[in-house]
């Protein structure tokens, strides 16, 4: 059977042009202004989850959005980078910023050797790969002595930045959580617009014809898939110094069809849509959590009207009607 | 999180009591509403909560209860997430029920970093009120001591000796086939071997046919929920319980049982802190919740949240505040008397005592009737019920 | 008596079959995605969902409408079917000018909905459904006892693989739906009606995963969840197969029933994870899968 990669994302309407485009600054200079004051308004945990999972799912968007692959199992980095840094805060006592970047360096390996394996396979076999493989670190995760099977890691400190800030304040760690949140935001809108990210559409758009403009394509797609692995890995480390806690929803494969969900309702392909709809999803689970499996079938809902009318997703809508790449 | 509010007393009844101050209390019940344990907590434990409360009438005693209920889905990451924002932004005071070990530790840790109360009734660890024992924490209706220590104690007396064991894979698994070779080796029994199965499986009758092999006299199921229904009615289709083997289901409910139906249950030996057809006090407290539930019988969960809510009311009354210290220290000093659990205290670790029952599963030729399922063995007393203070390790005990 | 690697060799017949017994369901359920994919490229990502379903529309049947396990069996997979020919002709036929990957999202939406709506029906502690009472008991086999149930499980599984092989390897009718999958234009040029084909290929497919929920309803809980984690499993069985053929489908499931029976034995930890394992030998080794053609 021929698999062919027609790859048609409907999102990418708009061309994303090299060099930031003004009102690109102006967006970003906005939400920076409201989430600074967001804190004094809102209940900062809840805040920062949002924070956490808008990383997240512009972590996948990067692979999805922009390198045209569908990872179904992106828990596994967001999880496995939870669990490494609760154990280096909790066990070994270190720093927060030590163990985020522990946390992030081993999403980063663990991204590496699944994305060199599951890049020999396209479209929705590397779905199905992606999703094999997370259920195997979901299993380790299980099982391995360290995790705390089922209990997760729980009571992680919070601890002191760089020895001396201490963190245990909500609203002093938001600030730390949105340093972090938008710094990886603007890596990854670096990545977009550099020239990798140029060969990173075309291929997307076109493998044949990259490959025959003597791009080897596989380092390519290895290289954005470590990226997303490494700033997934980031947002779950993030997410365990906030709850306090590593757990195996973190590495269950509903949490990668969420994060999948969420770049999707708000619109692939675009910059800001995973932003918009990790806050529309997390804030739905947040206040219709008494509804129990109703919380389910919302979701299901949102996702099959997404897919049948409305795969642009928010942003990309908004996107087309002021014709502009958001 | 704000959902189902019931405001139980009102202005009108703060001006007819004599009492000095009105107290506002709020009490969130956090518990599985739509997974496995949703039948043997769920809606089942507000409607227990809310039925201690009108029982004990804390409206004419000015207090005012307010009651909030959310699903945390049996995670401890969600139930961890809602507990922090109950205290933060909604005030909450008590956090009551939490069943599954992880999301309880989880919510144990919020509570003793909040300084607020938590009433578990449904989960299991032992660590609850051992290694991470909290001052605010309460663990009221059973442990996988208990159910260990009465289910493996019993078993082995009854000349069931050599056990082999059919462990869930993950540490609530681990921590009670511990827990039970524990108890089957001082009391002159022995572990001939053990399996670990995937969590959660579907399929266990290899595991079966292993433990069949070994020749022991008795298959420990230490697992829960739909792992323990699955390995029960597998055993039944591949003949290990005709073949002479029993079985012990070392954590099982009324509602597990109402699900595999009398005829594959029947015969199986559990623990549990309450059935329905006790006494004359547990018929009609039964017989008022079944009202209220579309007819199910409670669980010792929906019991223990009864419980542990009264005595806490109790101790609102007494001391006339809602401080941690102040009505901790009042429920640990004073027994509890209630109408689902006669006499019990509560331990300096946190732990309720109060008598297990050791029950069989009827044959449905001996049922008679629907929810009719469990004759009593045997009653173990509350001191010998629950593990010794000094065996938990809690901090809290100088 | 001799014995190897320390386990005697009753104990391992008795794996074997027991593992060919679970490769039935893998074989069933991997064969139904198979048609499904080689005619519409679509994941079906509800799959498990709809194995679930099975489960419990003959779980009604008997409780509502009397319905006996027999009846069940033709009964449930045409009911369940046809609930798969309406989801294909209002929402997955929207999809086919698409990246197939809208396919897999549409139908992983599809998921959540059914379990959830399950779930809220019918809680999650799982209904009972009893074995008929002419597969009731066993046979001795000397080295295990063997349901007759599950000896039947066995059976079925093979005749309903065996004949939609047959079916599409071997009839003209499979050589349409073949000839379709090549080239559906040039064989609607011939005058056949090539979606309602598809449409109904769908709905088979779906049937196929509702024949294998009514088989596990008497031997597993019949809960809402029960297709949740299976059709993991399932996709790692189709991985390794390799899409390209319904027998490299069938040869997989069954194959890989007996790998995980023999993990239960020598390390029953790993028995959930053997599936990945050797999945991610495959796909080093032969990347388009045990059976399957280089794309």
């Amino acid at each position: 059977m021929s698999v062919t990669t027609q790859t048609t994302y409907t999102s990418a309407s708009q061309a994303m042009p090299i060099g930031t485009p003004r009102h690109h600054i102006i967006i970003f200079a906005v939400l920076l202004g409201l989430l600074l004051i967001a804190p004094f308004l809102l209940y900062p945990v809840f805040i920062m989850k949002i924070l956490c999972f808008a990383l997240f799912a512009s972590a996948l968007n990067l692979l999805l959005g922009f390198g045209g692959l569908l990872s179904f199992g992106h828990a596994a980095f967001f999880g496995s980078a939870s669990y490494v840094t609760a154990h280096a805060a909790k066990v070994w006592g270190l720093t927060p910023e030590v163990s985020i970047l522990l946390g992030t360096g081993s999403a980063a390996i663990l991204g590496l050797l699944i994305g060199a394996l599951a890049i020999r396979r396209q479209g929705i076999y590397f779905a199905m790969v992606t999703l094999a493989f997370a259920q195997m670190v979901f299993f380790f995760a299980l099982q391995a002595p360290f995790t705390g099977g089922e209990d997760g890691i729980q009571a992680v400190p919070r601890g002191n930045l760089f020895g001396v800030l201490s963190l245990a304040d909500d609203r002093t760690l938001y600030f730390v959580v949105l340093a972090i949140v938008f710094g990886g935001l603007l890596a990854i809108y670096r990545i977009i617009h550099s020239p990798f990210g140029q060969v990173l559409k075309a291929i997307r758009d076109n493998e044949p014809r990259s490959i025959s403009l003597g791009y080897k394509v596989n380092r390519y797609k290895l290289a954005v898939f470590v990226m997303s692995a490494a700033l997934a890995g980031l947002a779950g480390s993030t997410k365990s110094l906030v709850f306090q806690l590593a757990s195996l929803t973190d590495v269950y494969w509903t949490m990668s069809g969420e994060v999948v969900l969420m770049t999707l309702l708000g619109g692939m392909g675009t910059i800001f849509g995973p932003f918009v709809g990790a806050a529309v999803i997390v804030t739905m689970q947040n206040y219709f959590a008494s509804f129990g499996a109703w919380v389910t079938v919302l979701q299901g809902t949102i996702f099959v009207i997404s897919v049948l009318l409305f795969r642009e997703g928010i942003v990309g809508v908004l996107s087309k009607w002021i014709k502009k790449p958001l | 999180m704000n959902f189902k509010t019931t405001t139980l007393a009102g202005l009108a009844a703060m001006l007819m009591t004599g009492s000095a101050m009105a107290v506002d209390v709020k009490l969130g019940v956090l518990n599985d509403r739509s997974g496995i344990y949703a039948d043997l907590s769920g809606e089942g434990s507000v409607v227990a909560a809310r039925m201690a409360i009108e029982d004990f009438d804390a409206a004419s005693k000015g207090i005012n209860v307010e009651v909030i209920s959310a699903d945390h889905q049996n995670k401890p990451d969600v139930a961890s997430t809602i507990a922090r924002q109950w205290y933060d932004e909604e005030g909450v005071d008590a956090i009551v029920d939490v069943p599954t070990s992880s999301a309880a530790l989880a919510v144990s840790e919020i509570t003793r970093e909040k300084g607020k109360i938590f009433l578990n009734s449904g989960a299991a660890s032992t660590d609850l009120t051992g290694a991470q024992c909290a001052p605010g924490t309460a663990h009221w209706t059973y442990d996988t001591y208990a159910l260990a220590n009465g289910t493996g104690r019993a078993m082995v007396e009854s000349g069931y000796k050599n056990w082999y064991f059919l462990t869930a894979d993950y540490a609530f698994g681990h921590s009670l086939e511990a827990n039970t070779s524990k108890v089957v080796e001082e009391t002159g029994g022995s572990v001939v071997g053990s399996v670990r199965h995937p969590f959660p499986g579907t399929d266990f009758s290899s595991f079966l046919l292993q433990a069949q092999a070994s020749g022991a006299d008795v298959i420990g199921l230490a697992n829960a929920g739909g792992d323990t229904v699955n390995s029960i009615k597998q055993a039944a289709e591949f003949g290990i319980t005709q073949a002479g083997q029993a079985l012990a289901g070392l954590l099982i409910f009324i509602t597990d049982v109402h699900a595999l139906g009398l005829e594959t249950a029947q015969g199986l030996v559990l623990t549990e802190a309450f059935y329905w057809d006790l006494n004359d006090d547990t018929r009609e407290w039964s017989a008022r919740f079944s009202e209220e539930m579309g007819g199910s019988k409670p669980t010792m969960v929906h019991a223990g949240v009864y419980s542990a809510v009264t005595h806490y009311l109790k101790g609102v009354e007494a001391t006339d505040s809602k401080e941690t210290e102040a009505v901790m220290d009042w429920m640990k000093s004073n027994p509890s008397q209630d109408q689902v659990f006669g006499e019990g205290s509560l331990r300096e670790d946190g732990r309720h005592l109060h008598d297990m029952y050791l029950f069989q599963v009827k044959s449905p030729a001996e049922s008679e009737g629907d929810w009719d399922y469990y004759k009593l063995l045997s009653t173990i007393p509350a001191d010998v019920a629950f593990m010794p203070l000094e065996d938990g390790g809690c901090a809290l005990v100088e | 008596m001799f014995e190897l690697l320390g386990i005697p060799p009753q104990a391992l017949f008795g794996q074997l079959l027991l593992g060919l017994i679970n490769g039935s369901f893998y074989a069933l359920l991997s064969l139904g995605l198979a048609v499904i994919f080689g005619l519409l490229n679509i994941i079906n990502f509800s799959h498990g969902a709809q194995y679930m379903m099975g489960a419990f529309v003959a779980w009604m049947g008997l409780t509502y409408l009397g319905i006996p396990y027999w009846g069940a069996l033709v009964v449930v997979p045409l009911v369940v079917g046809a609930s798969g020919v309406v989801i294909e002709r209002l929402m997955i036929s929207r999809l086919y000018h698409l990246d197939h990957l809208y396919g897999l999202l549409l139908t992983f939406g599809l998921a959540l909905i059914i379990q959830g709506l399950f779930r809220n029906g019918f809680g999650v502690s799982g209904l009972p459904y009893s074995i008929p009472s002419q597969l009731s008991g066993g046979q001795n086999l000397g080295f295990m006892f063997l349901p007759n149930y599950r000896a039947w499980v066995v059976v079925a599984s093979l005749l309903v693989c065996f004949g939609t092989w047959f079916a599409i390897e071997r009839t003209r009718l499979g050589a349409y739906l073949r000839a379709a999958t090549e080239n559906p234009t040039l064989v609607g040029a011939f005058g056949i009606n090539v979606p309602r084909m598809i449409t109904l290929t769908y709905g088979f497919g779906v049937a196929l995963a509702a024949f294998a929920g009514v088989l596990a309803a008497p031997i597993y809980s019949v809960n809402p969840n029960m297709g949740a984690d299976l059709i993991i499993v399932v996709f790692a069985v189709v991985v390794i197969g390799g899409m390209g053929s319904i027998l490299g489908a069938i040869l997989t499931g069954f194959g890989l029933g007996i790998v995980e029976g023999l993990t239960k034995v020598f390390y029953p930890e790993a028995s959930s994870v053997a599936i990945f394992v050797i999945m991610a030998i495959v796909l080093l080794v032969k990347p388009a899968g045990l059976f399957g053609r280089t794309a």
